[in-house]
């Protein structure tokens, strides 16, 4: 009896040690595979062609969704915060709430979570289709490194578009408010620019938001790449690889920006 | 797709991309518009500013006629000297009162200026020499209960 509660003891101990390890090692492989992709940039922006693509692909194609869930965020923002501002008798300060909600947090967060969703997921499918159908390993044949070719692309292709999409995503927010705001609500439009343009300065709220989406875009595109490479290469493999992109980078963006947030605004006037 | 195609869709979304940034800056950020127009500056200390601020606007019988540019605290005297932006096509008399108001019970601060009826103007870099400062609502409470008891012991 007491020996079999000891192997069992030892067998979870084993479990546990192997799952914390295995943790560790992945860790140190992600870093040392961004280390490589990052001095494998060159390759990306020597043959710009392959970058121009992927930032179709991941940018340009994911335009429809960004603008379409801006316009809306900011149409309901507008409709929410006008109630409650309402009751203070301040409905005219509408411009500047969601302006700031926008270009501080939900613009580059939600831009971030849409982006890992429909571009993330599909560098890691790609990717780990080209693993699983050998293509990586035949490149190696040739003496082509799949991470200079087919990695650092996609990673600066994703880089460069996201701050650019949560850009456009905070400007078709405020453009929705706008809509809401002034056109069917009624709020008087100079009050709203006015109020919008007096609270929000340039510096730092608007560039803070641009460092948020990048640090995002540099995120969401190394998770991407990374599990689409480290995928295990089957058909089920390159299923739970585009899973684990999604839920990482959610959960990444989430707690980057909690982080930033506490550092960028610690005694901005809040 | 072929390359060129490509090409021109990134074109066209690095360029809207860009355009959103700038938007942001611009018609959001007020980027522009806040030295765009030409102005002066003139000083003016107050005994206490209130919840005043920087970029704060300056009114002249409700009009905006510039910002605040900064404010600071003269060790001397202890005083808050605070430096108006206004704009260039405005002048105001030597005699002009500075005070500092508050646009309803929770709107914002800012500086008025009424104007006096001497012929010499403020020029760049002059001192307001009335001003008024900010009412602090604790203030006046506290007097109020102040004199209340007072009324109180006298009865």
């Amino acid at each position: 009896m007491s020996a079999e509660l000891a192997t069992g003891v030892f067998s979870w101990l084993r479990r546990l040690g192997a799952t914390v390890t295995g943790a560790i090692g992945k860790l140190g492989y992600a870093t040392r595979f961004m280390i490589a992709v990052l001095l494998l940039t060159h390759h990306a922006f020597r043959r710009l062609h392959l970058t121009l693509r992927e930032i179709y692909f991941a940018g340009v194609l994911s335009l429809v969704i960004i603008l379409m869930s801006g316009l809306f965020v900011g149409m309901v923002l507008s409709l929410q915060g006008y109630e409650v501002l309402n009751r203070y008798g301040a409905g005219e300060q509408l411009g500047i709430m969601v302006a700031l909600s926008l270009v501080r947090e939900l613009g580059p967060v939600v831009a971030g979570l849409l982006f890992a969703s429909r571009a993330g997921s599909a560098i890691t499918a790609e990717i780990g289709l080209m693993k699983t159908t050998e293509q990586l390993a035949a490149m190696e044949m040739m003496a082509v490194d799949p991470v200079a070719r087919v990695v650092a692309p996609r990673f600066w292709g994703g880089v460069i578009s996201m701050p650019l999409l949560a850009a456009l995503f905070s400007a078709m927010g405020i453009f929705g408010a706008y809509i809401v705001g002034v056109r069917l609500i009624g709020i008087d439009a100079g009050a709203f620019w006015g109020q919008m343009q007096a609270g929000v300065s340039f510096w730092p709220d608007v560039t803070n938001g641009i460092v948020k989406s990048l640090v995002f875009g540099f995120a969401v595109s190394l998770i991407s790449v990374f599990e689409g490479y480290d995928a295990k290469p089957t058909a089920e493999g390159v299923s739970s690889a585009t899973t684990r992109t999604v839920v990482i980078s959610s959960l990444a963006i989430l707690a980057l920006d909690f982080v930033m947030t506490a550092f960028m605004f610690r005694g901005v006037g809040v | 797709m072929n390359r060129s195609a490509i090409d021109l869709w990134v074109g066209i979304f690095v360029t809207i991309g860009l355009g959103a940034i700038l938007f942001l800056g611009l018609k959001v950020g007020n980027l522009l518009t806040l030295d765009r127009t030409p102005g002066y500056r003139l000083d003016a200390s107050f005994d206490n500013i209130g919840g005043l601020k920087a970029r704060a606007p300056v009114k002249a019988a409700g009009v905006v006629v510039g910002r605040v540019e900064s404010i600071r605290l003269d060790t001397k005297t202890y005083e808050a000297v605070v430096t108006l932006r206004i704009n260039q096509d405005v002048a105001f008399s030597k005699d002009t009162i500075a005070s500092i108001n508050t646009s309803g019970l929770l709107g914002e601060v800012y500086v008025g200026l009424d104007a006096g009826g001497d012929t010499a103007v403020l020029m760049n870099g002059d001192r307001i020499a009335k001003t008024q400062s900010a009412v602090v609502i604790e203030k006046l409470i506290g007097q109020f209960l102040f004199d209340k008891a007072s009324e109180g012991a006298k009865k």
